[in-house]
């Protein structure tokens, strides 16, 4: 069984460690002290079990846990007991160790662990719908219907009864809702990263802490909708 | 009584091996002074939310000196903090100052 370690602190990234080498079955191949490059190794290769902390800087360990796409077993580690009803919510977290960690604590823990692996395979956050037929929307203006590409879609911004469907060349003021556009549009190009806006994923320019640039406008991304936008991100 | 920090859990988690020990009381030789700098910081510039943070960084260190009266106490400073009250400042930082003297000593 292999695991890594997640925590922005080295002590406690070190207690880990320490301890699981008390498990003669457990290999600890990496340790995080950032959410990003462990995503970005999870990306890369699989794992059975990431000890993780719920609290790091920017990014908790629920984020942590819906941004990827097919979780493995997780098992929180906190200094606070407040997080444990949220924790059980999710299927990939198998267990949830308040730290200072007692090594007869995290012994049980990796019996759960291996219990929980024994059970079933975990099931990803969500099942990924399917993706686009057509490749044009057409949108109602002053009673003519203009035909947009869906790869000329910048963003889509709600404005009250309206949405701002804006492209490369011109924005349409259209009598909707985000809700409503949503439905029409394909799920691997748009996605909704604020309640305000849904964007063109591939036209992303950069993404710096909570917003986005697509082409001159710079969105904020929600926290609710930060894991989904991170999960489909090609990290390097 | 009042309690003082001790090495109970880092003893207990070492077992026989001294090389991890002493690896381990580096590590917070390493990274306490540099939270507590940043924590110090934050309640200069009246950052209060990242005082929460450091403070919630900080009580893990308490606990793993032994510290259950002083680990309470941040938690109540953490959630203080985070609605705006600084009342148990001054109980923090006395029980900072007595954490870094006895790693000093370590």
């Amino acid at each position: 069984m292999n695991c890594i370690i997640v925590d922005d602190e080295a002590m406690a990234r070190a207690v880990v460690a320490k301890l699981s080498e008390n498990i003669p079955d457990l290999d600890v191949i990496d340790q995080f002290s950032n959410a990003m490059d462990a995503i970005k190794f999870l990306n890369q290769q699989t794992v059975d079990v990431i000890f993780l902390d719920i609290h790091m800087p920017g990014f908790s360990g629920f984020d942590f846990v819906q941004t990827l796409k097919d979780p493995p077993r997780v098992v929180l580690t906190t200094s606070d007991k407040d997080f444990a009803i949220e924790a059980y919510e999710y299927e990939a977290i198998v267990d949830y160790l308040v730290k200072p960690i007692t090594p007869e604590r995290f012994e049980k823990s990796i019996l759960k662990v291996k219990g929980s692996m024994a059970k079933q395979p975990v099931i990803a956050n969500k099942e990924e719908k399917s993706s686009s037929v057509g490749q044009e929307l057409y949108i109602n203006i002053d009673r003519r219907l203009i035909k947009l590409q869906f790869d000329e879609i910048l963003l889509i911004e709600a404005k009250g009864d309206y949405i701002d469907v804006k492209t490369e060349k011109e924005n349409y003021t259209v009598h909707s809702t985000l809700k409503k556009i949503k439905q029409k549009l394909p799920e691997d190009i748009f996605l909704q990263i604020h309640r305000s806006f849904i964007i063109n994923f591939t036209k992303i320019i950069d993404i710096e802490d909570n917003s986005v640039l697509i082409g001159k406008n710079v969105i904020p991304i929600s926290r609710s909708n930060r894991p989904e936008l991170m999960r489909r991100l090609n990290l390097l | 009584m009042k309690e003082t920090p001790n090495l109970k859990y880092i003893k207990e988690l070492s077992g026989d091996d001294e090389a991890f020990e002493k690896q381990f009381i580096n590590i917070i030789k390493t990274e306490l002074p540099v939270e507590v700098e940043t924590y110090e910081n934050t309640v200069k510039e009246n950052k209060l939310f990242e005082t929460a943070e450091i403070v919630h960084k900080l009580k893990h260190k308490l606990n793993i000196f032994g510290l259950e009266d002083a680990y309470r106490l941040a938690v109540r400073y953490e959630e203080d903090l985070k609605r705006g009250e600084t009342i148990l400042e001054g109980d923090f930082k006395g029980i900072l100052e007595g954490v870094q003297k006895f790693v000093n000593t370590l």
